[in-house]
């Protein structure tokens, strides 16, 4: 027996939870209203190009990233804009956003909707990085970094490895699964036009080794492509942090403050890669992504095809409406994800899952003193002491937390989760991070 | 009406009550052991302690913090049971009773009770006890032979091992003359010696160690350090001198080593937070254990030793960080 690759130090084993992880696939109708949020990514708001009273088809243009980290956003239905308005969206806050009557489904004549599969492709490197610029893809996998951006690779530097992350170490979530299971080969041809935008001969897929089928069903796919190679990994959280994973597979370490290209690594998301295979060789714009809907009490846990815009509550009603005893709603993961405060938040391009929880688990356990156990410490995937910096922050010495590399904190949650004390230490280093950010940015200023 | 607080939104479901109970469990072959070979004189001692060291607690949370009673917690219990382990089965109950208030409202509820301690309170209490009434702490008992026999445990009392060791060698007789007078390391480790409650069954204290060990109570990283330092630095001097420094395996079965290895040094709240530190804590208390025993004014130097690491141990965290993630620059 070959010891699997995984990330050296720190991680947790959380219960896994992938109730929906064997449900195929379900394709949503388009909603009656979409509300297309200008900011998708990470950065800039796109500029909207329509106004109140256009009529829009599926997949065009409505707002366009302006900015140099900003990315374009497509109408994902067709019919009548009836407002820019602002519309609360995942962070919680009011966020400006398009909101679409639906009228039919009518797309752009230029977008291929055919099933069939299309391998060769005959792109220069710049064609298929403005090309995923144009479309509008992001990092699906939650951070929503723009993927045009990652793969302008700065003077310098240079790449040597493409790793795709279809690790999916959140519990619970299931749509890089199922996305693996259903549109592996084409996800392989996005892996391999993302390896010539980058100029890699190299690209490695994780997946966590909780996903058998998916790692059988690639690694005989991945016979056909060159240089992709499929490789199973622990499943240890946080294995899908970028970090985490490059380490994993490539034994390098990313230096403290530094993007993986320092190492010659670029990570993409296996459901980026997907994207990118549609953008480029359907000339489809990200209009939808799969998104899991699951938690104990949920009727139907499932995922679905569900088109950016369409708000969370048509997705639960598909999934067997809200349960009686539901205590929270989580976009994305119970590690990492976003508690939200309506139901009527839209799924964007990064919305992975939809997670409800029930009021016994939405309770928080009891805040005792720090027994100075040292377990935040060992379980820390990034070698900081959670402890320290939530102490720090709370007493407000930020040049201290600084000194102790708060912004090396990737906010995986697992001090907090294994923390006996039931301390709340992620709530403080997030304060602490937030402060020290705006500190070395306003450093910056000057 | 939905809950919205930061992630994560799940816990691993460890708790404090769960560690503290875990550590009680862990001493069960201890306390087992210790009531085969001291009778009911050893289950008086426990029970007296760990009672007064609840009541302690309960009495300075309710009347003088007037705050939340965490009795529960189980930590007051832990205290009691390793204050009891820390003294001779015949010792007075009073005395018991005075050593469980220092444990509890000197060393732990005047810092500000769980957590905030810089000493391991059950140590505090013994050396407290050691100093104030040194004829009673340092009767012990014999126990009752490992096979049959009935040893009238009241009356008797006798030396422990490394009692005989340090007498002996200052009044001038070699290690292998003494050897004869000691138990023999098969009933030392076993726990048929002269010695406080707790610490006379090594393989009692092995056992329990293990249970912390699977259960992730403890790591190996402090007792690790401990054992190596301390047997090798008793190994070399035994080398050197075979007539004048014992072997370290009979250092290894006798006095509160075990218990202070296991339960004491491994203590959370009072030793460092970082694997590091943690093995620079063991390597520390070692060391001192090494130098006390073979050096110092009394014979074991388990207690002090983990006490005086117990104040290196802000230090330590200052000193000996976790190594960062990325922290050394891999050329790409």
């Amino acid at each position: 027996m070959t010891t699997l690759k995984t990330f050296k130090r720190g991680g947790v084993h959380p219960a896994e939870n992938k109730i929906s992880a064997n449900q195929p696939i379900v394709v949503l109708d388009p909603p009656k209203q979409a509300f297309i949020p200008l900011n998708q990514n990470l950065g800039a708001p796109a500029i909207p190009l329509i106004k109140k009273g256009d009529e829009v088809k599926v997949g065009q243009l409505i707002a366009k990233g302006e900015a140099f980290i900003s990315s374009n956003v497509h109408s994902s239905v067709s019919g009548k804009v009836l407002k820019i308005d602002a519309v609360i969206d995942t962070s919680g806050y009011k966020k400006m956003a398009v909101v679409i009557n639906v009228e039919g489904d009518e797309w752009e004549p230029s977008i291929d909707r055919s099933e069939t599969i299309k391998r060769d492709f005959s792109f220069t490197q710049k064609e298929i990085i403005d090309k995923i610029k144009e479309m509008g893809i992001v990092g699906l996998g939650g951070a929503t970094f723009p993927s045009h951006v990652k793969l302008m690779i700065p003077d310098g530097k240079k790449p040597e490895v493409l790793l795709i992350n279809g690790v999916e170490c959140e519990p619970y979530l299931t749509s890089d699964h199922q996305l693996m299971m259903s549109n592996g080969e084409e996800a392989l041809i996005g892996t391999s036009i993302l390896m010539k935008g980058l100029g890699v001969k190299k690209a490695y897929i994780g997946i966590e080794n909780n996903k058998p089928d998916a790692i059988s069903y690639l690694k005989e796919l991945a016979e056909g492509f060159k240089g992709i190679k499929v490789v199973p990994l622990k499943v240890k959280y946080p294995q899908g942090g970028e970090k985490q994973l490059i380490k994993a597979v490539t034994g390098r370490e990313v230096p403290s403050g530094k993007l993986p290209i320092e190492v010659g690594a670029v990570v993409n998301n296996v459901g980026t890669a997907f994207a990118v295979y549609q953008a480029i060789q359907k000339n489809k714009p990200l209009v939808e992504r799969v998104v899991t809907v699951t938690g104990k009490s949920v009727a139907k846990p499932s995922n679905f095809l569900a088109r950016i815009g369409t708000p969370i509550s048509i997705l639960i009603d598909n999934a067997g409406g809200v349960p009686e005893d539901t205590g929270k709603i989580i976009s994305g993961g119970p590690m990492m994800g976003k508690a939200l405060l309506s139901l009527e938040t839209p799924v964007v391009k990064g919305t992975s899952g939809i997670l409800i929880m029930n009021k016994q688990e939405t309770h928080r356990v009891e805040m005792l003193p720090c027994i100075r156990c040292g377990r935040c410490v060992s379980v820390c995937p990034m070698g900081l002491e959670p402890i320290l910096l939530s102490q720090l922050s709370r007493l407000q010495m930020w040049e201290d937390v600084e000194k102790q590399k708060v912004m090396d904190c990737i906010e995986c949650g697992s001090c907090q989760y294994t923390c006996p004390s039931g301390r709340p230490l992620l709530d403080y280093i997030r304060v602490g991070k937030n402060k020290v950010g705006q500190i070395i940015r306003n450093r910056g200023k000057k | 009406m939905l809950t919205v607080s930061g992630s994560p939104h799940v816990h691993g479901d460890d708790s404090v009550k769960k560690i503290m109970y875990g550590v009680v469990y862990a001493m069960v072959p201890a306390i087992l052991v210790s009531i085969y070979f001291f009778g009911l004189d050893a289950l008086w001692v426990l029970l007296t302690a760990s009672v007064s060291c609840i009541f302690f607690e309960w009495l300075v949370q309710k009347f003088i913090i007037k705050g939340p009673v965490t009795i529960n917690d189980g930590s007051a219990l832990v205290a009691g049971i390793l204050l009891a382990f820390n003294v001779p089965a015949n010792i007075p109950i009073w005395i018991i009773i005075v050593g469980s208030f220092v444990t509890i409202v000197v060393a732990k509820m005047s810092f500000g009770g769980l957590g905030k301690n810089p000493f391991n309170p059950a140590l505090v209490g013994r050396i407290f006890l050691l100093i104030s009434f040194p004829v009673q702490m340092t009767t012990w008992p014999l126990p009752k032979p490992l096979y049959g026999g009935t040893a009238v445990m009241d009356a008797v009392t006798g030396p422990t091992p490394l009692g005989i060791l340090k007498e002996g060698v200052k009044m001038g007789k070699t290690v292998p003359e003494l050897m004869p007078e000691m138990p023999g390391y098969v009933n030392e480790l076993m726990g048929f010696q002269g010695g406080c409650i707790g610490e006379i069954s090594a393989i009692a204290l092995i056992l329990g160690a293990f249970y912390m060990l699977v259960r992730r109570i403890i790591t190996w990283h402090t007792p690790t350090a401990y054992l190596l330092t301390f047997f090798a630095f008793t190994g070399i001097l035994h080398l050197i001198d075979p007539t004048q420094y014992a072997d370290p395996f009979f250092h290894l079965v006798t006095g509160g080593l075990m218990l202070g290895v296991f339960f004491m040094a491994t203590d959370m709240v009072s030793t460092p937070i970082t694997y590091r530190g943690m093995l620079v804590f063991g390597v520390g208390a070692g060391l001192l254990t090494a130098i006390i025993r073979i050096w110092g004014a009394y014979p074991e130097g388990v207690a002090f030793a983990i006490l005086i690491m117990n104040a290196f141990t802000p230090l330590i965290n200052r000193a000996f960080k976790p190594k960062r993630f990325g922290e050394k620059v891999v050329q790409a």
